[in-house]
């Protein structure tokens, strides 16, 4: 039995059962990141002796016949752009190479609280900046389904991770597509939940009104569980919505009989690969085959969020890195003439070439002059997408579309055309932009690559993306496929 | 006077009484170690998010209404960006769209003239950290420290409209200012701990013109002086660039206390703040609910109190304002008048000495020992004619400087009067006796010559002899 392939549903059962101790688990997931992780390279920071711990004191909860959590003793990868008091967090910055902190996120805490042990931080873009994790300024994530291409990003560490089976869950952060797009690519489910639902204290912030931190698994039941344990309003968080967490693995009904499904035809339009596109119409085929109602139906700003994210997005982000000054923490550039030219080179030295584009983009958007035409116009628009799917979902219950028009391209074959990267997240970058939350399952292969199904809902109604989700994965075996390395 | 007319807008960042920061749980306390008073949030670590400080709104609310200022029902934070190594963030949260208070108003007293400065703004920010400086400036100094206790640290700026028109002007508005302040408990208002700041825009005009001259701004004033004094040179100084054929640059200049000037810091050229709002905090939403129950708290302002000192106590206006312009000093006057119940003589004492001992010294009342139950018992004893009012000087001082009871004092001092008229008339007696010329002059008209004789009674008493009692017995003797 290779105990890094189960779901953590899985191993919970056979914890309880004392089948297998959570010391051994952990082991395992450690040997498998030894055996593969060369290859994939999605960790930055391994935490061996932390999880270990962490196992062991699992081991001693289950021994002395204590109910543990259904997430107690599960090996997590996390997002490294994600705090963890005394251990490095980089955002994969050369900014934050040494940056210790000495706090940890709230999403850490819960983890820790329920019991998760941590194997490590996994890789990004810088800053989580990106779509490939081709940004990282340490190195790039293979996609463990072909080692050519990338994983997506910018949570590529993460969705690889569990799909190679270095982790059994992991956490990752979705600014405009960050968790759906590389779930997609490694043929993983990723929830982005609706803004505010999970604590951002301790998320090294990207754009502050988008940013969202979410579980990556294997399956559904395993999102629903993550999901459960990091969700849930936040004292230390302002943005954190006062809201009671149910117990969403209590919506993972095999059913969606009468579900009012609604696909944007903007996101099926042209530009789609083919084969993704056939991907997408069987599973709605399936969808309607199990009883949901499936129709077209239009979201018509959609053709402006690419824009509006991009003046949003960095806008947002050259306020929230100007903290990076070389002043207190992190990079110092050295030999500088006085504290001007310390600010200058040390950002210039230590920020990769897509972060500073986003900082040039935002400080350019929120100039004196500029501000009217391009920021404060892009939070009209914002609200106009908003719209778009507040009427959406007074007809349906849930919107489908593909996560990506493509599945995962070839390493290095967009790093040269920043506006083809971008391209990438146009399906799902005015999910952020609305708040709402999105989700990507497993849905077929085209040529080979997996590709994701997204699944969008109203504001806090992850319930029903996760009953949808649960009865199209109860009805497929995609979730079950897993990558040869 | 010249054909200039000075036009100044004042800038007043006051710290808001609270116990902890805006935005984290750090203590506001004045004073401790470098560093200590910090975590994750005022320090703006990477993640830290930050939770808006309730008690603030309530202080900033406050402090509006008592500047007579509207109360925003909806506002916000925003962000302006700048880089400085005080700014742990990078960024300050203020609030630049949508400030909490806005459009009030303080009347001030100038010769005896009501005169209403209008208050654009008053908003919410956090104050950045502490600078301290190896060498004369950031640019010039070899290295420079960073104190982040005060970076997050809870402030209402004020801004006023350009309507002062003069040092003493400025002077009245910050009196007023910080009385109001100080009444409402919403700040310990004090120049020399940093919780009250003052900048001054300053720019002159001709006579009769409405355009704005080009302004200056001016920094680094560390009291009421040194604003008016501050003032009063730069308007000078743009009179004589102008005069000379010049041009007023606009740039900040700093206030150098010791020689009396203002001198060049920094150009300033429009900074663009880059400004926008501030998403990581949610929106302040107030009722007018609450807003009146936060008015329901504010006690007696100082008008309102001066007005009563002088309706129910009948102190004279100039009075009643002295008394009223602190807090403190208002609340030692009540105090003294619960057990003497003579509000002139307080009035007097307070005016005259106590705050003549305290501008001396350089004090704060709450610095001084006497107290206001001392100050009634003093005058009781000279009312009761136990010390003369020029013992009772002495005495005040004593007890301004210890704190004893004044009848400890007038005993240990051998302070006490003689009021008693047997003991009186010997040597009164004995002073007639000895001074024929002047008894002579008085029989024979001159009424002032009792003055020299009660004199040589105080001489020969060491000034302990009632001088009235003296008087009255003189006159009766000479006349006999």
């Amino acid at each position: 039995m290779q105990l890094f392939r189960l779901t953590a549903h899985e191993l919970h059962d056979l914890l309880v059962k004392k089948e297998i101790s959570a010391e051994e688990l952990n082991l395992a997931v450690f040997d498998r990141v030894e055996a593969v992780d060369d290859k994939v390279k999605a960790y930055v920071t391994l935490t061996k002796e932390r999880a270990l711990e962490q196992a062991r004191s699992v081991d001693r909860q289950i021994h002395s016949g204590e109910k543990i959590s259904p997430l107690a003793g599960i090996p997590v990868a996390v997002k490294d752009n994600i705090c963890t008091d005394g251990i490095l967090t980089t955002a994969c910055s050369k900014m934050l190479a040494n940056f210790v902190p000495p706090y940890s996120a709230t999403v850490v805490k819960r983890l820790d609280g329920a019991g998760a042990t941590m194997v490590g931080k996994a890789n990004l873009d810088e800053f989580a900046m990106g779509s490939s994790t081709e940004n990282s300024a340490f190195f790039v994530t293979h996609n463990p389904w072909d080692t050519e291409r990338v994983p997506g990003g910018s949570s590529g560490g993460s969705a690889a991770a569990v799909a190679a089976g270095e982790a059994i869950c992991s956490l990752g952060s979705d600014t405009g597509g960050s968790i759906r797009l590389p779930a997609s690519f490694c043929g993983v489910v990723g929830l982005k939940p609706t803004y505010g639902a999970v604590s951002r204290y301790g998320l090294i912030a990207f754009a502050s009104s988008l940013d969202q931190i979410g579980p990556f698994s294997k399956d559904v039941t395993d999102c629903a569980m993550m999901l459960k344990v990091i969700s849930g309003h936040d004292p230390l968080d302002s943005t954190s919505a006062k809201y009671s967490v149910p117990d969403y693995t209590g919506f993972l009904r095999n059913d969606v009989r009468g579900l009012k499904i609604g696909v944007p035809q903007e996101y099926i339009a042209e530009g789609i690969n083919p084969a993704v596109r056939e991907v997408i119409e069987k599973a709605l085929a399936r969808l309607e085959a199990l009883g949901a109602h499936v129709e077209y139906t239009t979201l018509p700003h959609t053709e402006y969020a690419l824009s509006t994210y991009y003046l949003i997005a960095p806008a947002e982000a050259s306020s929230n890195l100007a903290r990076y000054d070389g002043v207190r923490y992190g990079f110092r550039a050295q030999n500088t003439d006085d504290v001007i030219d310390m600010f200058m080179k040390t950002r210039s030295e230590a920020f990769g070439p897509e972060v500073k584009r986003r900082i040039m983009l935002g400080t350019y958007a929120l100039s004196a002059g500029y501000y009217d035409a391009y920021y404060l116009k892009a939070l009209r628009v914002r609200t106009l997408i908003k719209q778009d799917f507040d009427r959406a979902f007074e007809k349906y219950d849930l919107l489908i579309s593909p996560v990506c028009p493509t599945t995962a391209f070839r390493i290095g074959e967009k790093t040269d055309d920043p506006l083809e990267m971008y391209l990438s997240d146009v399906c799902t970058i005015s999910i952020n932009l609305a708040g709402i939350p999105g989700m990507s399952i497993p849905c077929g292969f085209a040529q080979g690559m997996p590709v994701g199904l997204q699944l969008m809902g109203r504001h806090f109604d992850e319930a029903t993306l996760l009953r949808a989700a649960y009865t199209f994965e109860q009805n497929t075996d995609y979730h079950k496929a897993v990558p040869e390395l | 006077m010249s054909n200039y007319e000075a036009v100044i807008g004042l800038e007043v960042h006051v710290e808001l009484k609270t116990h902890t920061k805006l935005f984290c749980g750090c203590s506001t306390e004045f004073g401790k170690e470098p560093n200590t008073q910090v975590c994750p949030v005022c320090l703006g670590l990477p993640g830290s998010t930050g939770v808006l400080n309730k008690k603030v709104v309530e202080l900033a609310v406050k402090a509006g209404l008592v500047l007579n200022c509207k109360i925003g029902t909806y506002t916000w934070f925003d962000r302006k960006n700048y880089y400085y190594p005080d700014l742990p963030k990078g960024f300050q949260i203020s609030q630049v769209f949508r400030p909490i208070a806005y459009k009030g108003y303080l009347d001030i007293d100038i010769n005896g003239q009501n005169k209403r400065i209008n208050i654009t703004r008053a908003h919410i920010e956090e104050d950045p950290g502490k600078l301290i400086h190896s060498g004369g400036s950031i640019m010039t100094s070899h290295y420079s420290y960073v104190d982040y206790n005060r970076s997050g640290m809870p402030l209402i700026e004020i801004v006023s409209e350009p309507e002062i028109h003069s040092g003493e002007e400025a002077g009245a508005y910050l009196e007023k200012l910080k009385a109001n302040l100080e009444y409402a408990g919403v700040s310990d208002v004090k120049m020399e701990q940093g919780s009250l700041r003052c900048d001054a825009n300053v720019s002159v005009r001709p006579v009769g013109t409405t355009a704005l001259g080009t302004k200056t701004e001016i920094k680094n004033m560390n009291s009421f002086r040194a604003v008016q004094r501050a003032i009063e040179y730069e308007v000078e100084r743009q009179i004589e660039v102008l005069e000379d054929g010049d041009r007023v640059i606009q740039e900040t200049r700093g206030w150098d206390e010791n020689r009396g000037i203002t001198l060049s810091m920094r150009n300033k050229e429009n900074p663009d703040y880059r400004c926008f709002i501030e998403h990581e905090l949610p929106p302040i939403e107030l009722t007018p609910e609450w807003i009146a129950d936060v008015k329901g708290t504010i006690p007696e302002l100082p008008d309102a109190r001066r007005k009563r000192l002088v309706e129910e106590h009948g102190l004279p206006d100039y009075d009643a304002g002295v008394i009223t312009s602190s807090l403190a000093l208002a609340e030692f006057f009540d105090a003294a008048l619960k057990k003497y119940p003579d509000a002139k003589t307080i009035s007097n004492w307070i005016m005259g000495e106590l705050l003549r001992l305290l501008n001396a010294r350089n004090m704060e009342l709450s610095e001084a020992k006497i107290t206001p139950d001392g100050l009634a018992a003093l005058l009781e004893l000279i009312e009761k004619g136990s010390i003369s009012n020029k013992m009772g000087k002495e005495v005040f001082e004593v007890m301004f400087e210890e704190g004893k009871d004044p009848g400890q004092i007038v005993k240990e001092k051998g302070l006490s009067q003689i009021s008693d008229e047997g003991q009186l008339s010997r040597i009164i007696d004995e002073v007639i006796a000895k001074n024929p010329k002047s008894v002579a002059d008085f029989q024979s008209g001159k009424k002032q010559a009792v003055g020299f004789l009660v004199g040589q009674v105080m001489k020969a008493t060491k000034g302990q002899a009632n001088p009235g009692v003296v008087n009255a017995m003189l006159r009766e003797k000479l006349a006999q």
